[in-house]
């Protein structure tokens, strides 16, 4: 049912954009109306939820932490799993944002016959996870030789080394092709794995099914249905130099491909894709543990009224000599 | 907020990034916006070797059928619909039309971002 209903979505914006374009013509709104409005929802939604994350106060280190602290100078500390200082909290941070690494920790727990419990390290997840989010990086710098003119050197470079297999013309890159593998993976995972097939709610369909149709439709427009790319490019830079180009000449399914995008963009800050900007907010992963070298305070402290020891001892002096307690101040 | 600076730091990075191809082609004083215009044969040279309109949309993949069918079937010719034939050639057919590559083939090909690698190998010009 939860499948269904996401699927169900995925296939009404395809005909919705179908309809739209190769039925009723309607270039400007899918081409020029409907990207702008979503780029502009990505750009300001995601800053707003950072901004509100940010606004948070995080008066306490609450690093979650799997490696000996800095402490005494015998004693060997280990800064990536346990950062003292900011930069080992950059470090750590890097690794996390750019491989993953506590992905890599994930392990899985398994009841074997018997009644036998078994817990494994379990690498599948991060393998595809990396895969994923890897190679859409490269398919989306790929993607700017249609937003830049000219198309820099370097674009030109990464999509020359993606297609280096040179497999048919124009040449099947390496990276679309592993893009879609781990999407399927990952769809896979959700389906056949009866655990996390459980918890796996429509917000967690829906945008596997949207990325497997943008990956799709972008795989058909470079090797089967082929559109006169010139228009494609021209209707890309019309939205860079706000001069917006019809683009007479481009086929339907490029809209398609297009208004997938923009739904991608515009749903991206109302969905858990905001992990992209949540992942640098996380206090559990990115705050120095230097909890017992440095005095945090606490912002929400009440104004309590003390009487210190102190204080209390000259107030009874007498008494207490009397009794014959020691005191500190003679 | 608590560490405001950078906080502020990556959004801003992100927004630049985000709109970084509007600031390009500020910056390159706009342009681009159209396809470049192309040289076209003279019309004394006759008319393409398919309908122009799906050569525009799909002459690699002939151009990829004619390699496999002569470098692995030697067969070099064809007949076209209207009865013409001709060589299945890259060089001495496509460019024997399409005289100047620069000003057709690549100026088409470095807009949409394309460097086919054929001329590593095949001579650019017909007859030379
Ligand atoms: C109207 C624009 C245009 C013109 C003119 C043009 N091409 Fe292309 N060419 C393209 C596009 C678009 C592609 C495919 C790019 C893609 O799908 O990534 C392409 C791809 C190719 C490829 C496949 C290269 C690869 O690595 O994918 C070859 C070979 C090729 N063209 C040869 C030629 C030759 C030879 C000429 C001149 C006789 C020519 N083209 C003229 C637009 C053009
Ligand atoms: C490694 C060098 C090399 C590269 C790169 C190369 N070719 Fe060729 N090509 C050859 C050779 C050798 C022949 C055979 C020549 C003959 O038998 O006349 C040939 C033949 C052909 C032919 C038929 C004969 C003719 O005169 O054109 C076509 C068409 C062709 N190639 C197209 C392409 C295209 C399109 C590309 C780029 C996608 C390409 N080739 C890249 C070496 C190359
Ligand atoms: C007999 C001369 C001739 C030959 C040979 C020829 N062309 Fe053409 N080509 C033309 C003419 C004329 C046009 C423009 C006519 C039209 O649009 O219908 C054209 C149009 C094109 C276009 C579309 C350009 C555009 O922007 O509309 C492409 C791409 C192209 N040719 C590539 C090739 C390739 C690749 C070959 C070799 C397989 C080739 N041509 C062989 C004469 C020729």
């Amino acid at each position: 049912m939860r499948i269904l209903v996401s699927l169900v979505a995925v296939v009404a914006l395809y005909l919705l954009a179908w309809v739209g374009v190769g039925v009723l013509g309607l270039r400007t709104l899918f081409g020029t109306v409907l990207p702008y409005a979503a780029l502009a929802l990505f750009v300001c939604g995601v800053a707003y939820r950072v901004v509100r994350w940010a606004a948070v106060p995080v008066p306490f280190r609450i690093p979650t932490t799997c490696g000996q602290q800095r402490s005494l100078e015998w004693i060997k500390p280990s800064p990536l799993e346990n950062p003292h200082t900011g930069l080992q909290a950059f470090l750590r941070m890097a690794l996390e944002v750019l491989f993953f690494r506590s992905l890599l920790r994930n392990t899985k727990a398994e009841v074997r016959a018997g009644g036998r419990l078994i817990q494994g390290s379990s690498k599948w997840l991060w393998a595809g996870a990396l895969a994923f989010h890897w190679c859409f990086l490269v398919v989306l710098v790929r993607h700017t030789r249609f937003f830049t003119e000219p198309v820099p050197w370097c674009v030109n470079l990464l999509a020359h080394l993606d297609g280096f297999l040179q497999v048919g013309v124009p040449a099947m890159t390496l990276s679309s092709v592993v893009l879609l593998g781990a999407l399927g993976f990952l769809l896979a995972r959700r389906l056949v794995t009866g655990q996390v097939r459980y918890i796996s709610l429509p917000a967690d369909y829906f945008p596997l099914f949207l990325l497997l149709s943008i990956v799709a439709t972008g795989l058909l427009l470079r090797h089967v249905v082929r559109t006169d790319l010139s228009a494609v490019k021209e209707v890309a830079m019309g939205l860079v130099t706000f001069a917006p180009s019809p683009g007479e000449g481009a086929h339907w399914l490029f809209y398609v491909h297009l208004f997938f995008v923009s739904v991608l963009l515009a749903y991206f800050p109302f969905s858990k894709l905001m992990h992209m900007g949540g992942v640098f907010l996380s206090p559990t992963r990115n705050l120095a543990n230097n909890n017992r070298a440095v005095r945090h305070i606490n912002p929400w402290d009440y104004p309590v009224k003390v009487h210190t020891y102190e204080e209390y001892e000259g107030e009874f002096r007498e008494k207490l000599k009397t009794a014959g307690i020691p005191l500190e101040k003679e | 907020m608590y560490d405001g600076g950078k906080v502020v730091f990556g959004l801003a990075l992100f927004v630049a990034l985000c709109t970084s191809p509007l600031w390009l082609s500020v910056a390159r004083g706009g342009g681009g916006a159209e396809a470049p215009p192309l040289q076209m044969p003279a019309p004394a040279a006759g008319k393409c070797v398919r309908d122009g309109e799906w050569m525009r949309n799909s002459h690699m993949e002939l151009l990829n059928s004619w390699r496999d069918e002569v470098v692995r079937e030697g067969k070099r010719s064809e007949q076209l619909a209207d009865g013409r034939v001709i060589e299945k050639s890259l060089t001495k057919t496509c460019l024997g039309c399409h005289t100047d590559k620069t000003q057709f083939c690549d100026r088409c090909h470095d807009y949409v971002g394309v460097k086919p690698f054929c001329f590593d190998c095949h001579v650019e010009t017909a007859g030379g």
